[in-house]
């Protein structure tokens, strides 16, 4: 027999909903849609990262006998769709005209019957290059005789997108002016890919005759992408259906539009038949969005005896041939300026700078929740940094420093505010989970036998949820997001989102929102999402805002159901709305509890012909657009053990505490799985993964054989623990869980690989620990950041 | 050519490209689409079936090459209504989240249960070594896996916990 607690009514360890269909093979990715007439395309790309196209013969291929039709720029170009517009206000080739900017870049689309045909063709089709000088350093991309990348924007004659900055600068140097103690490095926080299992890919299908798009893509954000297409493609909003169906992890790979999309569009619309695109693994590594490649220096300063007193940091962003970054418009760098992590500081300044290299675009992804990951990785290094100065104890002086929860709401030195945290008690509880004293015991007895044993700490202040709509936007479009509540006679409700679940559980996590508010089972709600015409509009799943933003939609909407369910109540008792109570599922008249109505019973009573008071419509349903007021701020304490082998430089990670707060906790189990996932993430970014390039451009990671993600033996068994500190602001007081642990768990590792190292001298090692650059390092050839 | 291939039991005769990689056989051409396909250099392993019981990645087979073998997949775990303790231990034990890695982890996990029963944490991990898991970190995986050896003939309340089979 089932219990509550395996059962719950609202919060609690449900089992997901959605394993019925997934653990039968019956999920729909969009690569399982098969449509009558279904044609194929395939994208060709440049070998070259920068190289001017002098021509493109394309006639071989055409004559393919099942090729049906073959895209180059100058075809787009007669459409008006040669160019489109990234997410950072910039503009995207989607096929190139003039030049290819980075190796892998879109140069024609081939349609034809079947994949494998599609692909033969390609390679009929002749392109003829040349070559040009190329900028894949992103410090020498701001050079005066670097490569003009992007000599296509009027006027443009070098390689800088913006310069930005937060914070207090004079305040700033004043600080460090005084400060006893203060701590510089260099660091690389290098290029990696999200990678999901699922590549991208999109099906399009053209009506001619109702002018009407129907698109099945791998998108994070259905509802942002139709208003984009209908902003490129010109096509009437209305006509435009975009569905993701089942989507295989996403991690920001599928926010952006590629073009690959807009080909399979266009190409839909001259072939008259509905055609599928799905890129390769080689592709997806290639040129879908990256993630970081932040070349930041950062000091801290602090006094004698252990007072972190201000944070300072210059960033060199490269982002790749074309600004095409989601993120909001006002933050060109996007969260960064959440390095003061979670210390109390007298000041913190940081500028960025963005810069155009002979690289794919992106940049922001791989659940980094818009670049909160640079800033925690960076902060966490320098606090390590300055303990190794002052031969302090990293714990300790965290401890010492960490912002003590009276001062919540904190205000940040550079500008947010943090909305809750109880810091402290969560590093002592990951402290004690780990048994941090036996552990630093343990190490020193190894140290004696020359054993090289690390133990890293990392403490972080996440900044998830974005809005609030009036400081944030992705072209425009206010970053809010609505649901819509339906309750059908019988009680059974079906909930629309406009967010996007890529593998977080949003059929199950938002049910169970919906049943803790009404009182009614889980099973009896139907979450609808992944569809723009059956959903309500809203800006998507990213930056970990599904629950942040949507799902304070699905409380709020149930409570305005709950409230019109009590005047309906009223109605049905015939007792004054204000005698009512309210209990899980049910109002009843207060002082007489047998006097009441289930939400059942008054689903069907409003769909009925119960008299309701003037002025009062028929049925429960309700909508809400949720505009957040702030901000959420998860928080976690993480603690890695390292095992380093002298002899190869080979990392180990034996151990990993994690203690998180996001707050109220809607489904521990997803929640746990979604940590779990973040911190092999974590390994996989600070031991393992990198997407490198040689001085010609040519890409270095572009299949899974070179770009290394952990697999069962890389990663140790997890010990997870949480605290909860709810947000004051969120409707149930939950924060977001998704990214946290990808923010978190690479400073902890690369902390423990250098404490590891400290018999060497070591201070610093860029990720990817691998072991030839562990034991670089340890020879005292660190390899220097670019 | 002409090929036949026994897929879940039955026997499949198609006309196909002697190229044809048995991953497309099975997608495209059958419409099983619970097997995947995620990289071009064979080391992700959401293409892994069973051949004769054995877990191979069906991308880098060759579907003339399948005949005369018997083909398991995904589709072919449930017998009768009732899910392979597999299936309900990745339910159980959250094994899954976009579950697109999912159907090639429970076919090695079934192969290495038929081989060995009682398996250690290591030896799941072992088995499992040549897949890719984006979302979980694996932990949930193996205690999936685990669930499974310990419930050998669970299955009939599975259906229960999770939810009908799909039409
Ligand atoms: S598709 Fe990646 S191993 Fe077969
Ligand atoms: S569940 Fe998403 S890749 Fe494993």
């Amino acid at each position: 027999m089932s219990t509550t607690e395996e059962r719950p009514i609202g919060f609690g360890r449900l089992k997901r909903k959605e394993d019925a269909r997934f653990i039968r093979g019956q999920g729909r990715y969009v690569d399982d849609v098969q449509l009558p007439g279904m044609l194929h395309g395939a994208v060709l790309r440049s070998p070259y990262a920068h190289a001017r196209i002098v021509s493109i013969d394309v006639s071989a291929a055409q004559q393919h006998p099942k090729v049906h039709a073959v895209l180059t720029g100058r075809d787009l170009d007669g459409l008006g769709l040669a160019w489109m517009p990234t997410l950072s206000m910039d503009t995207q080739a989607v096929l190139a005209t003039d030049k290819v900017r980075f190796q892998g870049q879109e140069v024609a689309f081939v349609i034809a019957d079947d994949r494998y045909a599609a692909r033969d063709a390609l390679e009929l089709i002749d392109v003829d290059y040349e070559p040009l000088p190329v900028v894949v350093n992103a410090r020498r991309a701001l050079d005066a005789d670097a490569p003009v990348i992007r000599d296509d924007l009027e006027g443009k004659a070098d390689n800088r997108i913006f310069d930005w900055e937060a914070g207090d600068r004079a305040a700033t140097d004043a600080v460090f002016a005084r400060a006893d103690v203060v701590v510089s490095e260099e660091m690389l926080y290098p290029r990696v890919h999200p990678a999901p299992m699922e590549t991208c890919g999109a099906v399009a299908d053209y009506d001619a005759v109702e002018g009407s798009l129907t698109l099945w893509s791998t998108t994070q954000a259905p509802h942002a992408h139709r208003t984009l297409f209908a902003l490129v493609a010109r096509l009437p909003e209305q006509k435009i259906r975009v569905i993701a169906p089942d989507i295989g992890g996403g991690f920001g790979n599928k926010v952006g539009i590629y073009p690959g999309y807009v080909c399979a569009v266009v190409g839909s619309i001259v072939t008259g038949r509905p055609v599928k695109w799905m890129e390769d693994r080689s592709e997806n590594l290639m040129a879908t969005s990256f993630a970081r490649d932040y070349v930041m220096r950062g000091s801290i300063a602090a006094t004698r005896d252990g007072r972190i007193l201000a944070v300072r940091v210059d960033v060199i962003a490269d982002h790749g041939a074309f600004n095409a970054t989601a993120q909001p418009t006002k933050y060109p760098a996007g969260f960064f300026h959440v390095f003061t992590g979670s210390y109390e500081l007298e000041a913190a300044h940081c500028a960025v700078t963005g810069v155009y290299t002979n690289k794919a675009p992106g940049g922001v992804a791989y659940a980094c929740s818009f670049r909160v990951t640079e800033a925690v990785y960076l902060v966490e290094r320098m606090v390590d940094l300055l303990a190794r100065e002052l031969d302090a104890d990293p714990a300790q002086l965290r401890l010492a420093n960490l912002i003590r929860p009276d001062r919540f709401p904190y205000e940040a030195k550079t500008g947010w505010v943090y909305d809750s945290g109880d810091y402290e008690t969560a590093l002592r509880k990951a402290l004690e989970m780990a048994g941090y004293e036996q552990l630093r015991a343990e190490q020193a007895e190894r140290r004696e036998r020359g054993e090289l044993m690390g133990i890293g700490l990392g403490f972080f202040t996440e900044a998830v949820g974005a809005g609030p709509r009036k400081h944030m936007d992705i072209l425009g479009l206010g970053m809010a997001d609505a649901a819509e509540l339906r309750v059908h006679p019988t009680g059974k409700a079906q909930l629309g989102i406009s967010v996007q679940t890529q593998g977080q559980g949003h059929e199950t996590t938002f049910a169970q929102i919906v049943a803790q508010e009404l009182g009614i089972p889980p099973e009896d709600v139907e979450v609808v999402h992944g569809d723009t015409d059956r959903t309500p509009f809203g800006l998507g799943t990213y930056g970990s805002r599904s629950t942040p933003v949507s799902g304070a939609a699905a409380a709020v909407v149930a409570r305005k159901v709950r409230d019109k369910a009590r005047v309906v109540a009223s109605a049905m008792l015939e007792v004054s709305a204000d005698d009512l109570e309210w209990e899980r599922g049910r109002w009843f008249v207060r002082g007489d509890p047998d006097q009441g109505a289930t939400i059942q019973e008054i689903a069907m009573a409003a769909h009925g012909t119960v008299e309701l008071p003037k002025g009062v419509e028929a049925g429960l349903d309700s909508e809400t657009v949720y505009d957040p007021p702030n901000l959420t701020f998860p928080f976690g304490a993480y603690l890695c053990v390292v095992d380093v082998d002298p002899g190869t430089g080979k990392v180990t990670v034996r151990r990993f505490v994690a203690v998180d707060d996001c707050g109220t906790r809607i489904n521990p189990i997803i929640i746990e799985g979604q940590v779990h996932g973040g911190l092999a993430d974590g390994v996989g970014m600070a031991l393992m993964e990198l997407i490198a390039f040689d001085e010609d451009g040519n890409c270095l990671g572009g299949s899974l054989m070179d770009y290394l993600i952990p697999t069962a033996l890389e990663v140790p068994d997890w010990e997870t623990g949480f605290t909860v500190t709810p947000s004051p602001h969120h409707p149930i007081g939950a924060k977001g869980i998704g990214e946290s642990a990808t923010v978190g768990s690479p400073p902890a590792i690369v902390n423990a690989v250098v404490d590891a190292l400290r018999p060497y001298g070591v201070r610093h090692v860029d990720m990817p620990c691998t072991p030839s650059r562990v034991w670089e390092a340890m020879q005292g050839r660190g390899a220097p950041p670019q | 050519m002409q090929v036949t291939v026994s897929v879940n039991g039955e026997e499949r005769a198609r006309e196909i490209e002697p190229r044809l990689l048995l991953v497309h056989f099975l997608r495209d051409v059958l419409g099983l689409t619970g097997t995947h396909w995620g990289c071009d250099t064979s080391n992700c392993g959401t293409c892994v079936v069973l051949m004769d019981g054995r877990p191979v990645k069906s991308c880098t087979v060759l579907a003339a090459s399948a005949a005369g073998h018997e083909i398991t997949t995904v589709e072919g775990l449930e017998r009768d209504g009732v899910l392979d303790p597999v299936q309900q231990g990745f339910h159980e034990e959250h094994g899954l989240q976009c579950g697109f890695c999912t159907p090639g982890m429970m076919l090695t996990a079934r192969a290495l249960l038929d081989e060995n029963p009682n398996p250690s944490e290591a030896e799941i991990r072992e088995a499992i070594s040549g897949q890719i898991c984006r979302c979980t970190g694996y932990a949930t995986i193996v205690r999936s896996i685990r669930w499974a050896a310990e419930h050998p003939a669970a299955a009939g309340a599975a259906a229960e916990t999770a939810g009908e089979a799909a039409p």
